[in-house]
């Protein structure tokens, strides 16, 4: 007997259409996550961002996190990314000559780099464990390293580059910003710390639908036009002075992965600040509608399992048919 | 229906100690050292890894790869069971014996790359176990697999051992076991894919797609195929037996229209989708994207003649071709086609390399004890080596 390609294709596409047949049943496509009802972040302006990294400092006290040193003399704490031991830094984008602050060209900025919370996130869907989760109210991404197996898929998955990884460790941990949500009454932060301690309002707490407000009402706002921020919290009764920058006008975090909880806002493209272009579908959403598709309700791996084991029990009777001769 | 006389596999015999598996184990053992070492001081203590390239050929290789290269089993038990091709009943045994080793050991290796390893129980357990996420689906049916594969392979170690008793017993039941044995391998090898899908834009178009599960599963059956070829080539020359061209020759033309079918799958993703023009961008990664098709495209080539079909050197060379690119694929799509942002590196240190090399010994030389110890390999054949 020669060997038929045809009837093996055949076969193939016999199967392909038994799959095809179960996937056609009611799995829904999975939308996008919607921001929680008391969905909590920050609001980074980095017009109003002096780079004095007061915030770096408060994190790593509010963390317990030890100091990180990038020049010889291994005095300051010196972090050049957030890292296994750092969670929050301060960047600079620098171009041409640096002249002047908050300019695309020949000018200088600010850009605050630390988990977004975003509200549909890669890396809750991503963890196989459960030990990335979203909180269902504030919102909060948090990791629990009780649960944590180690194996980095969502330090890969995250396009923020948000978690990361403990290396050297012998018995190594996830490190991410978790918004400072281990706080208690009476510890010396009451709040995300960053903000606590940011001295001109740059970084701002609260919940994200205020912040979204107050984030479109200083891009409305004509540039060099005085007005009173906010410090430390959104609801924080001290206000201070600040002249309005020519913003961009993009909110980032509106819309970029269908949201995030920390908000940006810039007079220079964000992009030029390290935040990546993203579509508003979420990567979860993309991923876990085609692995529901494929396997909801194990609809599809049962009904091929069956075409298979019909196809194999009368192969394997000829075989002992053969076996007896 | 065809009914094919076999003759039954029997054991090899010969030397268990030679030049080729005192290497193996000196491989091995220096794989053992580095083990300590990165059980004792991390992860980082022995491998390039980082924040931009958290996973490095330990995962990319030993269980991307790794296990693709294991399909052979899986592959050979869809020709003989499921389309009822009986004639490559002769394949089943070392091909499943080949497959056991590979995944095993690809099961194995995740262990060794999972920083909290301790929890790895987590993955099965209600209450952690997170079935939105790739990485569970993945992990849950490689394990399942596993131990189906081992049952597949249980009537060899009963003939062994001659209980035929409990080998007609299994034998009711194993109808259930091959089916399983074709289904669950066609979910995780797709799902090898998929894991990709939720890296979204850092992965480059060439790579990023919503038809990454079959190209995966295509090509991890094809490889099978190849896996198969190459495996009878070297051990027709290692044990000194005769090639069994004529089989061979029949599957590669099975190699071969599927090889055909994944091409225009892939290359119609692209077209459709309009990410050609990345394969045209002078960097690195459309450079790696042609390297990748070229090892696709030429076994697609040679195989198209029935003559080269029949050339044990041809035929050895597409099956080498076809691993290659298979490797490309999943070494580009998790590596190289993957962009976290600037200044991140990667290229895998030696005690790193020395680790995967350990992992592949271990496979050959317990191969090799194997078939010298169990009824794998048909019986004719090693009667003719002597």
């Amino acid at each position: 007997m020669t060997m038929d390609r045809r009837q093996f294709l055949k076969g193939m596409l016999a199967g392909g259409a038994v799959a095809a047949a179960a996937t056609s049943t009611p799995v829904e496509a999975r939308d996008n996550l919607t921001m929680p009802p008391k969905a909590m972040g920050l609001l980074y302006d980095s017009t109003l961002c002096i780079g004095c990294k007061a915030c770096v400092s408060a994190c790593k006290e509010s963390n317990g996190l030890p100091p990180e040193f990038s020049t010889e003399d291994q005095l300051w704490d010196t972090p050049l990314d957030i890292s296994g031991k750092t969670k929050n830094i301060i960047k600079m984008y620098k171009n041409g000559s640096a002249e002047v602050k908050d300019r695309e060209e020949n000018g200088y900025a600010f850009m605050k780099v630390s988990c977004l919370h975003c509200v549909d996130p890669s890396c809750v869907s991503a963890c196989p464990v459960s030990a990335m989760k979203k909180d269902p109210v504030t919102g909060v991404v948090s990791y629990d390293p009780g649960d944590c197996i180690g194996c980095r898929y969502c330090v890969g998955a995250c396009p923020f580059g948000v978690p990361r990884f403990e290396y050297d460790k012998t018995f190594p941990k996830i490190v991410k910003c978790e918004l400072c949500n281990h706080l208690k009454e009476g510890d010396k932060f009451q709040y995300s710390a960053c903000a606590q301690v940011c001295p001109t309002g740059a970084t701002l707490y609260g919940p994200t639908a205020e912040l979204m407000v107050e984030a479109k009402r200083r891009l409305a706002l004509k540039p060099g036009t005085g007005h009173t921020v906010p410090h430390g919290r959104i609801d924080g009764k001290d206000r201070q002075m600040a002249k309005a920058a020519a913003y961009v006008q993009h909110v980032y975090g509106e819309k970029e992965l269908g949201g995030t909880q920390v908000l940006k806002i810039a007079a220079v493209p964000l992009e030029k600040l390290g935040m990546p272009d993203l579509p508003e579908r979420s990567f979860a959403a993309t991923s876990e509608t085609m692995q529901h598709t494929l396997y909801g309700y194990l609809i599809t791996p049962v009904v091929v399992l069956g075409g298979l084991a019909i196809a194999a029990k009368r192969t394997v009777r000829d075989d002992e048919s053969e076996n007896q001769e | 229906m065809s009914n094919h006389a076999h003759s039954a596999p029997a054991p090899l015999g010969g030397k268990f100690v030679t030049p080729v598996t005192l290497t193996m184990a000196l491989l091995i053992g220096i794989a053992g050292l580095i083990l300590i070492v990165r059980f004792i001081f991390g992860i980082g203590a022995v491998t390039n890894v980082n924040d931009g390239y958290s996973w490095g050929i330990w995962v990319v290789y030993d269980v991307m790869v790794g296990s693709a290269f294991a399909c052979g089993g899986y592959a050979i038990a869809l020709l003989v069971y499921i389309f009822n091709k009986g004639e490559y009943h002769p394949l089943v045994r070392p091909a499943l014996l080949g497959s056991l080793f590979g995944y095993t050991l690809a099961g194995a290796s995740v262990i060794i790359d999972l920083g909290r390893y301790w929890n790895t129980w987590h993955i099965f357990a209600p209450g952690w176990a997170q079935i939105n996420s790739v990485m569970f689906e993945v992990a849950v049916c490689i394990t399942i697999y596993i131990g189906v594969m081992w049952l597949e392979f249980t009537p060899v170690f009963l003939e062994k051992y001659n209980r035929p008793d409990l080998k007609k017993k299994l034998g009711k039941w194993m109808f259930l076991i091959i089916a399983l044995g074709a289904l669950l391998p066609s979910m995780h090898q797709s799902s090898l894919g998929s894991l990709l899908v939720v890296f979204g834009t850092q992965i480059n178009p060439l790579w990023q797609t919503l038809m990454l599960p079959p190209i995966f599963l295509i090509t991890a059956i094809t490889v099978g195929y190849a896996i198969v070829i190459f495996e009878s080539t070297v051990s027709a020359i290692g044990f000194k037996r005769p090639f069994e061209l004529g089989m061979l020759a029949k599957l590669s033309k099975v190699m071969w229209g599927m090889l055909l079918v994944y091409l225009v799958l892939r290359l119609g993703d692209i077209v459709v989708r309009g990410a050609l023009g990345e394969a045209f961008k002078p960097n690195i990664m459309a450079l790696m994207f042609w390297i990748e098709m070229a090892f696709f495209i030429a076994p697609a080539v040679l195989l198209a003649s029935d003559a080269n079909r029949h050339r044990p050197d041809k035929l050895f060379l597409s099956a080498v071709c076809m691993m290659a690119g298979t490797f490309l694929l999943r070494i580009n799509g998790f590596l190289i086609g993957y962009e976290t942002g600037a200044g991140w590196n990667y290229f895998p240190s030696i005690t790193e390399i020395m680790l995967t090399v350990g992992i592949v010994a271990i496979e050959i030389l317990g191969y090799i004890v194997l078939v010298r110890l169990l009824p794998v390999l048909p019986k004719h054949e090693a009667a003719a080596a002597k």
